[in-house]
């Protein structure tokens, strides 16, 4: 379990005491266990039959029972939440659980009273808030954040302008989500394997890949690990258990879902974390995933980045839902509502979810509201559907970087001179990765035909030589910075 | 509304900005160059069958506000109101099954993919719903819905941005496939579709919007339409038949262009329609050149040209002079660096070498390979 620090909400506890003692007078059961005590801070509700549950997984055949009690345990918070005059005594002996029996007729509405609340650690200007409960972070990793932060910042600002200069096709920056990016990476073991979407490079620059590397597969020369084969952004790393990224929305949220029952079935201690957009969230894999992450109990950590964007389609018209967050609970997983801003936040909220998946195997939804500071691509431009101070705002009074450099400071773990030196450094050394990523050779021919199979059919060996030939034959028609 | 929009546009305000400026301009100063693009005859084609039709409606991401990915929607929001130009969620499943049901219902939905590679979400209600209700309702249930967008291969946006599904969907009974080429095409074509009582895959090409041909006064008609199953032969020949749709057209049309200044002869034909095939054009015109070249961008298996080569071997056999050449993507993924790409996709001189193999004007491949 995570360490929490500092003084725990009182709110959050004495919701929850109410909330424990009003459980076990409607149900009789014995008070949580100690293992849901453990989570008091994290404000979410454990099953009373927590302890059975490490049991049920030891013994599948014991299962059965255990999360029929559980279920019906869930229909009775239910109940109890939604204010609604239960009659406990009659019950609906239902498949999947005992369901109990109201004479009021009641539309459950289509959204709760209030909104779901969003957790942070640091305000606006990076001063933590009171009360507030979060995982400690020591000063060395706190400036190895935040020093990844500007590189990811420096980054962008960078490759962006080298597409403005027609060196490369294209780019995606991740500006106004560096916090997302990189304290959801800190908060992982470098065993979980991520599956992206496309503005998460933080994740993947966090875990070691160099900038040689990003400019590598910019340019898509040999070095490339994709040999050039697919489209500037779509980093991918085995070494770095990130999985290349796939241009169809969604696609990589229900093979996360299947990542993470593979690990399951390996008996180890990782999960599979994957990130997705406000807008992916419509999608119907985003739909398949989350079902079947909860059913098959799946070890997988589903991390939206609500950033008010999907291209030029705002929330509103993607969803009428309180955001993501609230969709967890249809499926029957357990989620969380984060500032996407406030690095401690994000940290805190993943380490902690990511001992829920491991230690627990279950699925955990995190919606880290944020927002796309930047185009939506080099083949964007936002200024044409929103308007510029809305940007301004985010970019300035809400900028991630900002807020937790004010809180560096303020331990006095950063100053005026690290940062002119961080930045100087981060800039030279991507210069420098581009001049030799532009001067690298081009793929060879061959990769044109490799990597189709895993061994290269006759037919595609017929192909190539037929192209050698031809090329042999007219050698004027053919590019010369093919190397042959 | 005419008037007024057409004011707007010759008074030189702001061209572009308003709805239909090319139409509106062309039919003010009817000259006899008349310049289109792609986009434009889209756009207007679109806009008259929309004001036609109170029953036709625009549906897709980001077809209203932001006017398309493409610019295909210009003005139209504007024109018809976000009820006749529907932004959807991201759920190429959700709006397909929700076209498809408007179509059932009486509607004539037209459903914008961003690209075709994004229809691969909603596959299923293309064929097993759009494409074989009629049949299995014997009759009872019409889909009269268009499906539209980009297809084939774009510039470097690699595997999956970048492959022609005319194959695909022309291999399944139920659909009309189109494919138009020019600005004629795009308008002819679209509103030919929009109009057919059947389900049409309406294949664009994304690197084609922004290029201008000459129309006549005939296609800015806006009666104007063109048959469905019509192939086009867009220059005449004698010695060899190039078969060719899409972007590839522009391709054969330039390498016939090559082929006449070493004296052979091609014949053009623009495909138009993938499904149903206007074989009789193309086996007329073997007939006449005793020589075929198929050109498509697509995989080579199982593909366009592959059920060419068929009918023409089914039909005009004895008439061939020469083995059948087939050109067609390489049969890898569409790999991004630029110097590979170019590899992939059939070029100019890939063709005219084709053609000039048909006419024993060099040494088969068929020899050295
Ligand atoms: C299946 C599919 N449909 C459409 C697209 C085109 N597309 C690319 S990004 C994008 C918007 C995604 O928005 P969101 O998930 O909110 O992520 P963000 O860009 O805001 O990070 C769309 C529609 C796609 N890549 N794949
Ligand atoms: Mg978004």
């Amino acid at each position: 379990m995570a360490t929490l620090l500092l003084g725990r909400s009182r709110s959050a506890i004495q919701n929850l005491l109410k909330r424990t003692a009003l459980l076990s007078a409607l149900t009789h059961s014995p008070p949580p266990s100690s293992s849901a005590a453990s989570h008091v801070g994290c404000r979410y509700r454990a099953p009373p039959s927590q302890g059975n549950r490490s049991l049920a997984v030891l013994f599948p055949f014991s299962r059965h029972e255990s999360t029929k009690a559980q279920i019906q345990l869930q229909q009775t918070h239910l109940a109890e939440d939604d204010d609604t005059q239960v009659q406990l005594d009659e019950v609906l002996d239902f498949p999947g659980g005992k369901v109990a029996f109201t004479s009021e007729m009641r539309f459950i509405p289509e959204s709760a009273e209030k909104r779901v609340p969003c957790y942070r650690v640091l305000n606006d200007d990076g001063v933590p808030m009171p009360y507030s409960n979060y995982v400690k972070v020591s000063k060395e990793m706190a400036v190895k954040m935040y020093s990844a932060m500007v590189t990811l910042q420096t980054m962008d600002n960078v490759f962006y302008e080298l597409q403005r200069q027609g060196r490369i096709s294209f780019y995606l920056t991740s500006m106004g989500e560096e916090a997302v990016n990189i304290a959801s990476a800190a908060a992982l073991s470098a065993d979980d394997v991520i599956l992206p979407q496309y503005r998460e490079p933080g994740v993947l620059l966090w875990r070691g890949f160099t900038l040689q590397e990003f400019a590598n597969q910019l340019m898509g020369n040999e070095a490339d690990f994709g040999k050039g084969k697919q489209m500037p952004i779509h980093y991918g790393s085995n070494k770095h258990n990130y999985i290349t990224i796939s241009s169809p929305i969604a696609t990589q949220l229900p093979q996360a879902a299947g990542v993470a029952y593979a690990l399951k079935m390996e008996g180890g201690k990782a999960c599979a974390v994957t990130y997705f957009g406000d807008g992916a969230s419509s999608e119907g894999d985003f739909h398949a995933a989350m079902n079947f992450a909860a059913v098959m109990e799946a070890p997988v950590i589903f991390i939206c980045r609500n950033n008010g964007w999907a291209i030029s389609t705002p929330i509103e018209e993607q969803f009428r839902s309180d955001g993501v967050v609230v969709k967890g609970r249809a499926y029957g997983i357990r989620s969380i509502r984060v500032d996407g801003n406030d690095t401690l936040a994000v940290y805190s909220a993943v380490r902690t979810a990511r001992e829920m998946a491991v230690n627990e195997n279950r699925p955990v939804l995190i919606e880290a509201l944020t927002y796309r500071a930047g185009h939506h691509s080099t083949s964007d431009d936002s200024t044409k559907y929103r308007s510029i101070d809305e940007i301004e705002y985010w970019k300035k009074a809400r900028n991630p970087v900002n807020r937790f450099k004010r809180w560096l400071e303020s331990n006095e773990w950063w100053g005026d001179e690290d940062e002119l030196k961080l930045r100087q450094s981060v800039k030279k050394e991507l210069l420098q990765a581009i001049q030799v990523a532009e001067k690298a050779q081009k793929p060879a021919l061959e990769e044109l035909f490799r990597d189709v199979y895993d061994q290269v059919p006759s037919n595609l060996e017929g192909q190539e030589r037929q192209l050698r030939e031809t090329i042999k034959k007219h050698i004027g028609d053919y590019p010369s910075d093919v190397p042959l | 509304m005419w008037g007024v929009l057409r004011q707007k546009v010759c008074a030189g305000g702001l061209p572009g900005m308003y709805i239909r400026p090319a139409v509106a301009a062309f039919r003010n100063y009817s000259s006899s160059a008349k310049q289109m693009m792609v986009r434009e005859a889209l756009n207007s084609a679109l806009d008259e069958e929309m004001s036609a039709d109170h029953r036709v409606f625009l549906m897709g991401e980001e077809v209203g506000e932001y006017q398309g990915a493409y610019k295909i929607s210009k003005g139209l929001l504007e024109k018809y109101g976000p009820e006749r130009v529907l932004d959807t969620p991201i759920t190429e499943a959700g709006f397909t099954g929700i076209g498809v049901g408007a179509a059932y219902y009486g509607l004539r939905p037209v459903v914008e993919f961003m690209t075709f590679n994004f229809s691969m979400q909603a596959i299923d209600h293309i064929i097993n719903s759009a494409a074989k209700s009629n049949y299995m309702s014997a009759g009872q249930i019409s889909v009269p819905i268009v499906f539209r967008g980009p297809n084939g291969a774009a510039a470097g946006v690699g595997a999956q941005h970048s492959q022609c599904y005319a194959a695909w969907y022309g291999s399944c009974p139920g659909l009309k496939v189109l494919s138009p080429y020019s600005s004629e095409d795009a308008r002819g074509l679209l509103k030919a579709a929009i109009r057919d009582p059947d389900p049409v895959v309406f294949l664009e090409n994304e690197l084609l919007y922004g290029e201008s041909f000459p129309v006549s006064d005939e296609v800015l008609d806006s009666s104007f339409c063109l048959p469905i199953g019509k192939a086009k032969i867009e220059r005449e020949g004698k010695d060899v038949t190039i078969t060719a749709y899409s972007k590839m057209v522009g391709f054969a049309l330039k390498a016939a262009e090559m082929l006449s200044k070493e004296g052979i002869s091609a014949e053009v034909i623009n495909l138009r329609s993938i499904r149903p095939l206007d074989r009789s054009t193309i086996n007329a015109s073997v007939r006449k050149t005793n020589r075929l070249v198929t050109v498509e961008e697509g995989f080579p298996q199982h593909g366009v040209g592959a059920e060419i080569c068929t009918s023409v071997i089914e039909e005009s056999f004895g008439y061939l002079d020469a083995p059948v050449e087939r050109i067609a993507g390489a049969d890898v993924p569409m790999p991004y660096a630029a110097n590979l790409e170019r590899m992939a996709v059939p070029q100019v001189e890939d063709i005219v070498r084709a053609a000039k193999r048909a006419c024993y004007r060099s040494v088969p491949m068929a020899a050295t390979a």
